[in-house]
């Protein structure tokens, strides 16, 4: 038992240090991604919404693609191919190749993934507010622009809030797929402190109750929000 | 302000309107003025075309040929998808505010409460100061009879208190005219007075309105002009009681007869 303390303890020897810094590389990550991945999505719903067949077409190849590859393959490419199209373009323009940080392009990855679902998931959403909600904002005279941000997306929140507190919680997870290509989040800080200490189950299982804690926070503030999205709403049954 | 100066610029003048969906012709040239204070009523059958008339005033529905005028102004329209299309977004976002509409759903915006939809045209749209704002909700509420409601979110109120907020709403843009789409329509009967009491307060005040009813009586009481839509032709078109007593066409005389 004395050892289980020595170990997670905060300052070396002890291993708790690094792991709390991989939870806070993690959620910096899944909080970045998030919020691009949600920005995408809305902009890409709107897209496949309002926008020409040229622009539905380039959304559709966008979605269905991203869906259909595994998330581990499209980090590995991303990430890889990325770097060297990034690095490619730099040489050419006479400049110095660069090492990315991983923990942005981390956040670029997994947000450009997470735009994709966000996506079908605020598709769904704007679909769902009733066209009279729109048609009183046109009518009173509001440009196109004060439809959407004071009427049509404070109405499609709640829609979307179900699916989008799902994606949170795949985004935090989906973090972890980033050990392989060498960010030091909180899978990886874990796997090293098991490796150095052989003490696998324990850092393990540590690592785990750190997920669960996010998720059980995440769930209180999804809960929060929803409440008070709905406000407008009667209690259903 | 009622005006008897028959050369006065009208408040509002439609121009031959034409309206299809797809193959269907619904409106075949319909024309309307209405002058300051002025009070026109249409009435007809379902698919008529009445409602569309009023949807294409303030261009919800796009009309396929015709002019609309607001207060010497015309609006600038050009052929685009689906109909004619506003050439100038700013002028027909401008048309719109003027023109106050009153939907039969109410269509009150669910997220926000009775006040805020009401303060929420004036704000964004007007850029009034949001204190002046409020107190001129305040008694727009008050005089729909709504004040001690107006925290409340529209989910909450009766279909009657949903439909006098959202009068209060299209008042509060203080509109050159205002547009009732079968307002009542979609009431259960015994809240229909209520509302019928606001909107005949508004007319006895000299507003500008454009009424697409089903409420015959009503319609009969407060109307300067009664126009009687059939298969999206004016069937007939005059004063109350000449279009309710005497009406020249035998289909307007048998449909007020049917609904009387």
């Amino acid at each position: 038992m004395e050892q289980v303390f020595e170990y997670l303890a905060f300052s070396a020897p002890g291993w708790g240090g690094n792991l709390l810094r991989g939870l806070v590389s993690t959620l910096q990550i899944a909080l970045g991604a998030y919020a691009l991945g949600m920005s995408i999505g809305i902009l890409g719903a709107l897209g496949k919404i309002h926008g020409g067949p040229i622009l539905r077409g380039a959304l559709e190849v966008y979605t269905t693609l991203i869906r259909a590859v595994p998330e581990l393959v499209l980090i590995l490419l991303l990430f890889y191919a990325g770097q060297d199209a990034i690095n490619v373009i730099l040489t050419s323009l006479g400049f110095e190749r660069v090492i990315l940080d991983g923990l942005w392009v981390g956040i670029y990855v997994i947000g450009f993934v997470q735009g994709a679902y966000s996506t079908e998931v605020f598709r769904g959403a704007f679909g769902a507010v009733a066209p009279g909600q729109i048609e009183a904002a046109r009518a009173i005279g509001m440009s196109r622009l004060k439809v959407q941000t004071r009427v049509v997306i404070p109405l499609m929140l709640p829609f979307a809030l179900p699916g989008l507190a799902n994606l949170w919680l795949i985004t935090t997870k989906d973090t972890a797929l980033l050990a392989v290509v060498g960010v030091s989040e909180l899978a990886l800080e874990t796997r090293q402190a098991a490796g150095a200490t052989r003490a696998y189950f324990l850092f393990y299982v540590a690592a785990g109750c750190l997920y669960l804690l996010v998720t059980l926070v995440s769930n209180q503030i999804f809960a929060w929000l929803e409440r008070r999205l709905r406000r407008g709403q009667p209690v259903q049954g | 302000m009622p005006t008897d100066d028959a050369t006065a610029t009208p408040a509002i003048e439609v121009r031959d309107l034409h309206k299809s969906f797809g193959d269907l012709e619904v409106l075949k040239g319909v024309s309307m003025t209405a002058r300051d204070g002025d009070v026109v009523t249409l009435i007809g059958a379902s698919g008529s075309g009445k409602s569309t008339f009023l949807r294409c005033i303030n261009m919800l529905d796009q009309p396929s040929a015709g002019e609309i005028v607001l207060a010497g102004e015309a609006l600038s329209m050009k052929p685009g998808k689906g109909g004619l299309v506003a050439t100038d977004r700013k002028q027909l976002e401008r048309f719109r505010a003027r023109l106050g509409m009153v939907f039969q759903q109410f269509n009150l915006w669910q997220h926000m409460t009775v006040l805020q939809n009401v303060v929420e045209g004036p704000i964004q749209i007007l850029k009034v100061p949001k204190a002046q704002a409020r107190e001129r909700a305040e008694a727009l509420l008050n005089r729909v009879g709504l004040w001690d409601k107006r925290d409340q979110y529209p989910a909450f109120l009766s279909g009657g208190q949903q439909q006098r907020a959202a009068i209060a709403r299209a008042l509060a843009m203080e509109p050159r005219v205002m547009l009732f789409d079968e307002p009542t329509s979609a009431l259960d009967p015994e809240l229909v007075g209520e509302v019928l009491r606001v909107i005949r307060s508004l007319a006895e005040e000299g507003r500008t309105m454009i009424l697409v009813t089903h409420e015959m009586r009503f319609a009969r009481d407060v109307s300067s002009e009664v126009m009687f839509l059939r298969n999206g032709l004016v069937d007939e078109r005059g004063a109350p009681d000449q279009v309710f007593d005497a009406p020249e066409s035998e289909h307007c005389r048998r449909f007020v007869q049917s609904v009387h």
